[in-house]
């Protein structure tokens, strides 16, 4: 049981795009996939070592701008005069800038903001955020501000035996967003299931008795938060070169909101918690918005939310988890009074 | 060969905390050597817990210096201090309460671990072997304090006196060459404390110094080999626990007088 359930899932991920009439609802899945990710990563801040970043959004947005820019060019005036001309460069070499430019300003807001914890630490990522989105609103000559970056290109992938494709329908997209929330999925489950991942659950736990048996709290803090904007920038990558169009919005608050419901639903601190959580809350406003007016949509929306942190406020995941280990111990229980009952009865 | 005097292990010299007016500690010098069981002790406030803190670099002292086997601790973070083999435990938690006791176990291999980020992601062979040696290093330890049986149960279930024993195998496998334990025995039965106490002999006969705060004083006079007596922020007495238990400064401090203090 335990062995086929993933691979169930593996199959039916990877053929969807094949029995899936409606174009419509594969847009839906990638641009949920692309915020899964962006919450997983997040999950690894608030759920493994307990800090909650409300200004997550910000690592998104910038792996995208960054990724954007690096692909389209630039040539802006810095002061004095100073020209800083940037020819455009394949959309790949921009995933990978996005990444770094986001795990690099990531490193940033750890080592600053990790000095303050608790309710500074939210507030100093909330300002965070905000920041870069007025950046990206008035610097203009870069980001054309409130005109937003258009016309950013896909990716283009050279694969082995298919030479140079590139991205340009949804199908080929679908299974990218896969591959690299896959990848990422990996890497967050490596780290927490290693030496690394029990540092940062024992610093979330309590960082004093932590730090006396030798673990050296801001090192892993800010490693996991490295990690985390790293990730959450290849989403954002993904997302600029799907919707080839971004804007200062990409900033919103509402967005890291998403996120953060996606993980507290789904089950903070548990691998397949925002998962789950983002399929829910991914799909949702599609599926209400053929059953309801507008105006009810978000408060069905809100009503559901609250509903699940009410009822299970650990989240979905592990009150499954809890319901079958409940049930495998009945079954078990059953098993052996059976077994007592007839004695030197063979099964 | 002449045998020589142990080396110092702890040494504290002219150690002062003050908390704006109050002072918690002042012009405090002793020393622990090498494989010596030390007890601290005194009333309430007395100002155990805020030496243990200031040892372990959880507080920087106002004035004085600690050194741990020739290095100067002042201005070193807690792990940092950790690291150099000096390792504490805490009255209150001093266990991940949430976790299963394996898993405590396993956090405090921590310092134990060579495996780097690189090893974990890419899932090298090394990362494996590592992991394989902390588990077994944790039954180890679980097995020395007697609590294997508990590996799977969530720390904080379990009854009071085996959460203090998991607090001492958490901080054993934190590999200290010196053990600060901070009320190891407080609210244990007479029969879980006898289990401490051999423990406590077992780990110095391990090579593991040990300085101990307690309340608990036929315990105290039993185990260690020599007593230091805090009250008020200052040193009263120092000696054997048998000169020590017929000092008439240690008794009036516990016992009072009947005159105003000073």
């Amino acid at each position: 049981m335990k062995r086929v359930g993933p691979a169930v899932w593996v199959i039916v991920i990877l053929t969807i795009p094949l029995w899936l009439p409606d174009q419509y609802i594969l847009h839906i899945l990638i641009t949920t996939a692309i915020f899964i990710i962006a919450a997983m990563s997040l999950n690894l801040l608030l759920g493994y070592t307990g800090q909650l970043s409300l200004g997550h959004v910000a690592f998104f947005g910038i792996g995208a701008y960054a990724s954007a820019l690096t692909t389209l060019g630039f040539n802006v005036e810095l002061f004095g005069g100073l020209r800083v001309v940037h020819e455009p460069w394949p959309a790949v070499v921009g995933f990978f800038v996005g990444t770094i430019a986001a795990g690099m300003s990531g490193y940033l807001i750890g080592r600053l903001s990790f000095k303050v914890r608790g309710a500074y630490f939210v507030i100093v990522t909330i300002s965070f955020a905000e920041v870069t989105r007025l950046v990206a609103l008035n610097w203009v000559e870069l980001t054309q501000g409130p005109l937003a970056l258009t016309n950013i290109p896909p990716y283009t992938l050279g694969l082995p035996g298919l030479g140079q494709v590139t991205l340009w329908n949804k199908t080929a997209y679908y299974y990218l967003v896969v591959a690299v929330g896959l990848m990422a999925y990996v890497i967050i489950s490596r780290l927490v299931g290693s030496r690394i991942g029990r540092a940062m659950i024992a610093l979330k736990e309590n960082e004093t008795l932590a730090s006396s048996v030798g673990i050296d709290v801001t090192r892993y803090l800010v490693l996991a938060a490295v990690v985390s904007a790293a990730v959450a920038g290849s989403a954002g990558s993904l997302y600029a070169h799907y919707l080839k169009i971004i804007d200062p919005d990409i900033f919103l608050f509402i967005y890291t909101v998403t996120m953060v419901i996606m993980v507290i639903t789904g089950g903070k601190g548990t691998l397949a918690g925002p998962v789950v959580g983002g399929i829910i809350f991914g799909f949702l406003p599609v599926i209400l918005r053929d059953i309801a007016a507008p105006a009810v949509q978000w408060i069905l929306y809100g009503a559901l939310m609250i509903l699940i942190v009410f009822v299970l406020p650990q989240g979905i995941v592990p009150a499954l988890e809890r319901w079958l280990a409940y049930w495998t111990q009945r079954r078990d229980a059953r098993i052996l009074l059976a077994d007592n009952s007839k004695p030197g009865d063979g099964s | 060969m002449p045998t020589r005097e142990p080396e110092v292990a702890l040494s504290i010299e002219h150690v002062k905390v003050r908390f704006g007016g109050l002072i918690a500690l002042s012009d405090v010098t002793f020393s622990v050597r090498d494989g010596e069981i030390v007890g601290l002790i005194g009333p309430n406030g007395a100002g155990k817990t805020t030496a243990f803190n200031v040892f372990t670099g959880f507080l920087a002292p106002t004035q004085g210096e600690v050194r741990y086997r020739g290095t100067l601790l002042n201005g070193l973070a807690p792990h940092e201090i950790a690291a150099l083999g000096l390792v504490r435990t805490f009255q209150r938690t001093s266990i991940f309460q949430n976790n299963s006791v394996f898993e405590n176990l396993l956090i405090g291999l921590h310092r134990r671990g060579p495996s780097t980020l690189w090893d974990t992601l890419l899932a090298l062979p090394r990362e494996k072997a590592a992991e394989q040696e902390f588990a077994d290093h944790a039954h180890e330890f679980l097995r020395f304090v007697g609590l294997e049986r508990r590996a799977g149960e969530i720390a904080g279930t379990l009854p009071y006196g085996e959460q203090r024993l998991l607090g001492i195998a958490l901080a054993l496998a934190a590999q200290p060459s010196m053990l600060l334990l901070d009320e190891p025995v407080s609210g244990m039965n007479a029969n879980e404390t006898m289990r401490v106490m051999k423990l406590v002999e077992t780990i110095r006969a391990s090579g593991v110094t040990i300085l101990l705060v307690e309340h608990d004083m036929p315990m105290v006079m039993q185990v260690s080999d020599r007593i230091i007596v805090l009250n008020y922020g200052r040193i009263i007495a120092e000696g054997p626990p048998a000169i020590i238990q017929s000092n008439p400064d240690v008794i009036r401090a516990y016992l009072g007088e009947g005159k105003k203090r000073a």
